[in-house]
């Protein structure tokens, strides 16, 4: 509370579900875009990201049921164990909810050391089941897709917080 | 979560019960997944829900690849049809080949009455999407169940062994790769004889030979195909050529490295053969447990 650590949060307008429902839809429709496989590099995971989001900035709203409903789609999507992606995606947003108050706080470069901790922690969750499952454990270029996945956390910012701050700019609020 | 929240205000169960509350729930779907697969009904909804966001995804490659095509340009075209020109004269004389000794093993299998080995139908199917999980190899074919694909039929591309159905879902279908780690063949050196068990290596494009004693008859360059004894794929499918033998004094067995010769990493067409598994039962009493490979041990 010594210094002002953030911009103050500006007051922009209730974010509408339909609009919550349709970011979930697009990140979900980015993640089952043909994504190049290579061993050094894995694509970012970007329904994790705007739950995060969400479980962040929203945490009235968007919770448990959701990220965990997520999860089941996601690994349906994937073909993997049912339960893995809604297990990880439970415990993000468990912390997302529970850092909601603290991350706000921060500016936007802390933001990001907050958030990649987290996208890892989800992908490890997932490493974990899946070696337990009897999978060989892949590479260290595996959890360079959390470590994508947090430095794209401003870009994110900027684009599931744009229709409120349009809203605002025009008057309505 | 440092201060609870004040007892007026209605929450409902806390964030850590909530917590606690989807996990084992998930961890109850991922036992009762792994271990007796009751989900298969909960699964096909799901999939039946995604399935148009994963036509849309689709949708930007397809695009890319019409775009491609528009933009062939003729030399490419004139390039192409003379190497097909050439490719189908060269076939033509493996083909009369074969239709003559087809000819021929049929009147041999007569003679012998035993049943024709050969797989009947096919159905031609196009690689829809690779799932995005690094741990599996997998890929989705854009025919289901509506089109009478079913769980287990082997898929073959031009150049050999791709990989086997696995899930079937109304308009998709998955196909575990011969690369996946979990994925064995039941194979046959052609030109000895020998048979093993290909493996997949969880690498795209590797194989791995298991359990091959050290002076089993092994060489690089040389192919494999199907054995048709596990019951699962016909035999004869060209699967693999042997890259790579290490064999180390110090292990139990030599370490055989293959590369699979169908383009099991490229998306193409494929085809699914309408294999039944029509191996007889196995006999009433089962016979004492042997090594697996057997064969080569002097």
């Amino acid at each position: 509370m010594t210094r002002p650590a953030a911009p103050s949060r500006e007051v922009i307008a209730p974010v509408s579900m339909s609009f919550i429902v349709a970011s979930l839809l697009i990140a979900l429709l980015i993640n089952l875009l043909p994504w190049p496989q290579s061993a050094f590099v894995s694509a970012p995971d970007f329904v994790s990201l705007t739950v995060l989001y969400w479980c962040i900035h929203q945490s009235r709203r968007f919770g448990f049921t959701s990220a965990w409903l997520l999860g089941l789609v996601m690994d349906v999507a994937n073909g993997t164990l049912f339960g893995q992606h809604a297990l990880a995606y439970s415990v993000l947003a468990f912390a997302g909810i529970a850092l909601h108050r603290r991350v706000l706080r921060f500016t936007m470069r802390d933001q990001v050391l907050h958030v990649i901790p987290l996208l890892l922690m989800t992908d490890l969750i997932v490493l974990a089941v899946r070696v337990a499952a009897g999978a060989a454990p892949p590479g260290i270029g595996y959890f360079t897709g959390g470590l994508i996945g947090g430095l794209l956390w401003p870009a994110a910012c900027l684009l599931l917080a744009l229709p409120q701050r349009l809203k605002r700019r025009s008057g309505y609020v | 979560m440092e201060h609870a929240p004040p007892p007026f205000f209605k929450h409902g169960p806390s964030p850590l019960a909530r917590l606690l509350l989807c996990s084992l729930l998930s961890v109850a779907l991922l036992i009762s997944d792994a271990h007796y697969r009751y989900l298969g009904g909960a699964r096909q909804v799901i999939a039946f829900a995604l399935y148009p966001l994963q036509r849309l995804a689709d949708t930007p490659g397809e695009l890319a690849a019409h775009l491609g095509e528009f933009l062939a340009t003729r030399g490419m075209l004139r390039a192409e049809n003379a190497q097909l020109t050439d490719r189908h004269l060269h076939d033509a004389a493996a083909l009369q080949k074969y239709r003559a000794l087809e000819l021929e093993n049929a009147q041999l299998r007569g003679l012998l009455e035993m049943r024709a080995h050969l797989p009947g139908g096919a159905t031609a199917a196009e690689i829809a999407y690779a799932e995005r999980d690094p741990f599996i190899r997998r890929v989705v074919i854009d025919k289901g169940a509506l089109r009478g694909i079913r769980a287990g039929q082997p898929v073959i591309d031009q150049a050999g062994l791709i990989g086997q159905v696995t899930r079937v879902y109304p308009w998709l279908a998955e196909v575990t790769l011969v690369t996946d780690k979990q994925h064995m063949v039941s194979v046959q050196n052609l030109r000895n004889g020998l048979r093993a068990v290909l493996a997949g290596h969880g690498a795209d494009g590797q194989l791995e030979l298991r359990f091959i004693p050290l002076n089993a008859d092994f060489q690089i360059g040389d192919q494999l195909a199907t054995s048709g004894i596990d019951g699962v794929y016909p035999p004869g499918l060209p699967v693999a050529a042997i890259a790579g033998v290490e064999r180390n004094p110090a292990d139990l067995f030599a370490r055989i490295l293959c590369k699979p010769l169908a383009g099991v990493a490229n998306h193409a067409q494929v085809l699914v053969l309408d294999w039944a598994n029509t191996t007889p039962p196995l006999p009433e009493q089962p016979p004492p447990p042997a090594k697996k490979a057997g064969k080569g041990k002097p």
